[in-house]
């Protein structure tokens, strides 16, 4: 008898008992079934589509309620058309790259000719962006080129990213780089 | 892609080149087995064996970049045995249009041709047209100068001798391949092609995928079920990124940006704007000044037109638009032009063309900002190897941000499926998403100009972010709103009222006068109601003429108007009947449509199908591209030949150079083809996949992959330690001796390729290498500027 993992859960849920799996032909030892009804005990669950390559894969992300709530499990979507449940190594190991220790905190800083990150407030740091922003604006502004063309841009500053970025972000972004006069606008999608 | 993931399943022959999604879209290849699984014939045309190629019935090994001539050879016998779809061809495509007399080809370069200043006069490459400006036609295919004869004596010097001279592939195997695909030419079968960047990492990269479209449109492949053209796009939103327009050349919704030859609105919208004169054709972007005005409503509600178009940054007209791509912006800020850089979710020091370059130019900067999950080798660039951090005065910014289901909004996937990701956890360490990160940054910008004023502080003012803001934070939601658009004031539409501030339902209500917003037009519809956003539909209910081709037009939403397969009237005959009944994409039906949304609406036999065209035709001759209407094989810039044996013309003659490069071109102290890939467990420059330890444990370190013949000529062990040298850089590697990887004969002279993945750096592992980009040349393609990374020549000897 095929059984989805969804099927698999049902009967789980219901009788947490060895011979419930020996019945269905799953030879999970106790101890790790047992695992897999706590994952998802106390949890939430999300849809989401993997950040990797644009197949578009299904996901669902499980949120612990309580504790720190962080994210306990990832796995594919068994409801996905594209996907059917399954994920590709990458997709699988999705949970580390949000649950990862190397992740920074904080924005970090590196003065010039310093051989050193420091850790700064975000307060700070847009501060200290803006600023450069603004001043390199302001010299470098071209209203007219060399043929005496109107162009209202600045062309020192430049912008490139990010197929990364939701939709949302993405249009948002390039409205941003664009009031500021930007034309070096690129990403990923160029190279 | 022209079609959809699951619909690589009805394809009777699935051609995979420039790509081996088996390992890098694994679960794209769920959907080209179950074609398998259905009596498909599964070929591969790649210069490796990959997992890819171990599952098809059929493969063939050609040396990287010699595409054209591989599928130059198909085209030929294609024409030559008459195995195009006759119907299709004359009516859906441009073979029966007559070009103008001053087109001509000869020893490699198409007419127009400027030698000094390296462009072509594109108007010598026009149609006749007759009396009412409409293209001349020859049904008949008489008259020397159709389309269709112009290909057929182009595409006629691509014999089999020709094409394995210059690809290194047997001439059994190239007959098996294009005798297979061209079995798809007939009414009911289907072929689909499946390419990445292994086909468009070429200075020949746009011509390759027209070469393929070549194929489909001859074979009446393009618009049905289990064909099309389909890019294997390797970014999760990189699809929805370009929409978006976060390119120099394009706004969101594929729109010129406007150029400073343009002094007033109208100016632009005109020159951006195609004119038909055929009642058939439905000329799409003849309602581009819609889409103009509703983009411009978006960003700048409260300006008129005319002022919104102002405030936009124009590039110059007498520029070469490359000049403003990704290639030129390294090649200044090398020479200090360039003062700030924001790295918003890219790591351009691993991922760009020549990377050492890129490195050396990041330390001319005055200030950089990495937005990112990660410290990487972009953000970090200054303390890498050969760095001298005292001596480089570039400030650095890192601002981490939230990981893809840390937050909310959309993205669109190859089949251009707009799904919406929810947010699980809150972010971790309260880092901010992406968006709010640059709202916040904006406010802060946006605060000083009003308080201290400063240089053209106009567009900075008006920007609209009113609608990006929900209770003090950025809104994907509100966002979404925005991109399809809504209406400013109360507009009747056909007898019908829509009122101020209601969605816009679809773009064929947009409007020129300023009336709608539409920040990208082609996602309009996608929110009929503020609070109905169609991408979050997980309803896989359809029809059983949809179910038959697994599609699933209820699941999430797909642009333009939830179409699932463009170009679908190319699938049915002038009655609206489909060509293949057993997989039909749409069918008139009691006078209606049914299926697939279908392109440009009517009745049957009334629209040409190819409605994006301006003439509705298929372009079997494409008079638009900046290197010629035809493709043509030309050496990539770097090879181990001085001359090949189609033209005296080595390389594409209007390909874009940066006079600085250093090149090897025939040169023995380089003396093998090379190229990068990527492996399934990590992806990109790998700064989303280093880190994990699954990952990590299964691809730990670059490594080189080489035959035993060249391993055994230089004394190299499987295992040992090799130095990859190119005129750009060195790579330090494992080398892996296989079998997989072969020598080819090339113009009768043997050559070794070898080749490498990409996605290391040296942040992160210890000991796991560096980038292939080291090696890469930033040489690139004349339309799109895409670095030639995919082939260049290299050295490899014992570390």
């Amino acid at each position: 008898m095929p059984v989805s993992r969804r099927t698999f859960l049902k009967f789980t849920a219901g009788a947490v008992s060895c011979s419930a799996f020996t019945g269905l032909g799953i030879s999970l030892a106790p101890a790790m079934a047992q695992a897999e009804i706590l994952k998802f005990q106390k949890t939430t669950i999300t849809t989401t589509v993997c950040c990797y390559c644009a197949v578009g894969c299904g996901l669902l992300v499980h949120t612990a309620d309580e504790g720190k709530g962080r994210s306990v499990n990832v796995e594919g979507d068994p409801d996905h058309p594209v996907n059917e449940g399954a994920l590709c190594a990458k997709g699988a190991a999705m949970r580390q790259m949000a649950e990862n220790k190397a992740r920074p905190p904080k924005p970090m800083y590196r003065a010039a000719g310093a051989k050193e990150w420091k850790e700064v407030e975000w307060d700070w740091a847009y501060a200290e962006i803006a600023k450069r922003v603004k001043a390199e604006r302001d010299a470098s502004f071209t209203l007219k080129n060399s043929k005496g063309e109107t162009v209202n841009r600045t062309e020192t500053m430049v912008s490139l990213g990010s197929a990364a970025l939701d939709n949302e972000e993405c249009w948002s972004y390039q409205a941003i780089q664009r009031a500021l006069g930007l034309v070096h606008i690129e990403h990923q999608a160029r190279i | 892609m022209t079609n959809y993931w699951e619909d690589i399943s009805n394809s009777d022959c699935v051609l995979m080149m420039g790509c081996n999604p088996a390992e890098n879209h694994p679960i794209s290849f769920k959907w080209v087995l179950r074609a398998k699984d259905k009596g498909a014939t599964l070929i591969h045309v790649d210069p490796r064996f990959t997992r890819t190629t171990g599952h098809c019935q059929l493969s063939a090994h050609l040396r990287s970049g010699s595409d054209i001539a591989f599928i130059g050879g198909m085209i030929n016998y294609i024409l030559a045995n008459k195995l195009f779809f006759a119907d299709y061809m004359r009516e859906y495509t441009n073979a029966s249009f007559v070009v103008g007399s001053k087109f001509s080809f000869k020893d490699g370069l198409f007419s127009g041709f400027d030698a000094k200043k390296k462009v072509y006069d594109k108007s010598t490459w026009a149609f006749e047209m007759d009396a009412n400006g409409v293209p001349v036609r020859d049904d008949s295919f008489k008259n020397p100068r159709c389309v269709l004869n112009l290909l057929q004596k182009h595409f006629e010097r691509y014999t089999l001798d020709a094409v394995t001279a210059a690809t290194g592939t047997s001439k059994e195997d190239l007959l098996a391949v294009y005798k297979a695909f061209a079995s798809t030419g007939t009414a009911e079968r289907s072929g689909t092609i499946m390419y990445a960047m292994g086909y468009t990492q070429k200075t020949v990269g746009v011509q390759n995928i027209r070469s393929m479209s070549i194929v489909q449109l001859l074979l009446g492949n393009i618009g049905v079920a289990g064909g099309g053209v389909n890019a294997l796009r390797g970014e999760s939103n990189v699809q929805g990124s370009t929409d978006q327009g976060l390119l120099a050349n394009i706004l969101p919704g594929y729109i010129d940006v406007p150029k400073s030859s343009f002094a007033k609105y109208e100016d632009w919208v005109k020159a951006s704007t195609p004119v038909s004169k055929d009642p058939k054709s439905v000329n799409w972007w003849g309602n581009k000044p819609k889409y103009i005005a509703s983009l411009l409503k978006s960003m700048y509600p409260e300006a008129t037109l005319e002022e919104a178009f102002q405030m936009l940054p124009k590039v110059d007209a007498h520029r070469k638009m490359t000049d403003y791509f990704w290639l030129n912006i390294f090649e200044r800020m090398h020479k200090g032009e360039m003062k700030g850089l924001f790295a918003w979710g890219m790591n351009p020091a691993c991922g760009g063309a020549n990377a050492q370059k890129n490195r050396e130019a990041m330390g001319k900067l005055k200030w950089l900002v990495n937005v990112n999950l990660y410290e990487n080798e972009t953000s970090s660039f200054w303390k890498g190897p050969g760095m001298k951090p005292e001596s480089i005065k570039t400030e650095v910014f890192f601002l981490p941000c939230a990981a893809s289901y840390e937050k909310e909004g959309s993205v669109t996937n190859s089949s251009r499926v707009v799904q919406w990701r929810y947010r699980g956890p809150h972010p971790l360490n309260n880092v901010k998403p992406d968006g709010d990160i640059m709202l916040e940054l904006f406010k802060e910008i946006r605060g000083m100009y009003e308080k201290d004023g400063g240089a053209y502080p106009d567009p900075i003012k008006a920007l609209n972010i009113a609608d990006w803001e929900e209770h003090n934070e950025y809104s994907p939601r509100k966002v979404a709103r925005l991109l399809n658009g809504y209406f400013l004031k109360d507009v009747t539409i056909n007898g019908t009222t829509y009122t101020k501030g209601q969605q816009v339902p679809s773009f064929a209500m947009l409007q020129a006068d300023g009336s709608t917003t539409s920040g990208c037009w082609v996602l309009c519809g996608m929110q009929p109601a503020a609070d109905k956003h169609l991408g979050m539909r997980r309803d896989k209910t359809a029809t059983e003429m949809q179910a038959n081709l697994s599609m699933t037009p209820n699941w999430a939403w797909a642009w333009p108007v939830n179409r699932r397969i463009i170009y679908n009237r190319a699938s049915v005959d002038a009655t609206g009947k489909p060509f293949a009944p057993q997989k039909a994409v749409i069918a008139w039906k009691d006078g209606k449509w049914v299926g697939d949304v279908v392109d440009g609406g009517g009745d049957p036999g009334t629209k040409h199908p190819f409605i994006m065209q301006t003439h509705g035709m298929g372009a079997l001759f494409g008079p638009g591209r900046e290197d010629g209407p035809f493709p043509e094989h030309y050496e990539p810039m770097e090879s181990p030949l001085k001359k090949h044996g189609f033209s005296n013309q080595r390389v594409n003659p209007v390909a874009y150079l940066l006079p600085t490069e250093k090149l090897a071109i025939a040169d023995a102290k380089f003396p093998h083809i090379c190229t990068t890939y990527r492996v399934t467990e990590h992806w990109q420059t790998g700064l989303m996949t280093r880190r994990q330890e699954w990952l990590l444990e299964a691809e730990p370190e670059v490594f080189c992959e080489m035959n035993p013949a060249l391993a055994k000529s230089i004394g190299i062990n499987n295992g040992d330690r090799v130095l990859l040298s190119s005129p750009r850089g060195e790579v330090n590697a494992v080398a892996m001796v296989t079998e997989r990887i072969q020598s080819f004969t090339i113009m009768g002279k043997e050559v070794h390729q070898i080749g490498l993945p990409w996605h290391y750096g040296w942040v992160t592992p210890n000991f796991g290498g560096d980038s292939a980009n080291l090696l890469t040349s930033s040489v690139g393609e004349p339309n799109t500027g895409i670095p030639e990374t995919k082939a260049f020549m290299a050295n490899v000897r014992k570390a």
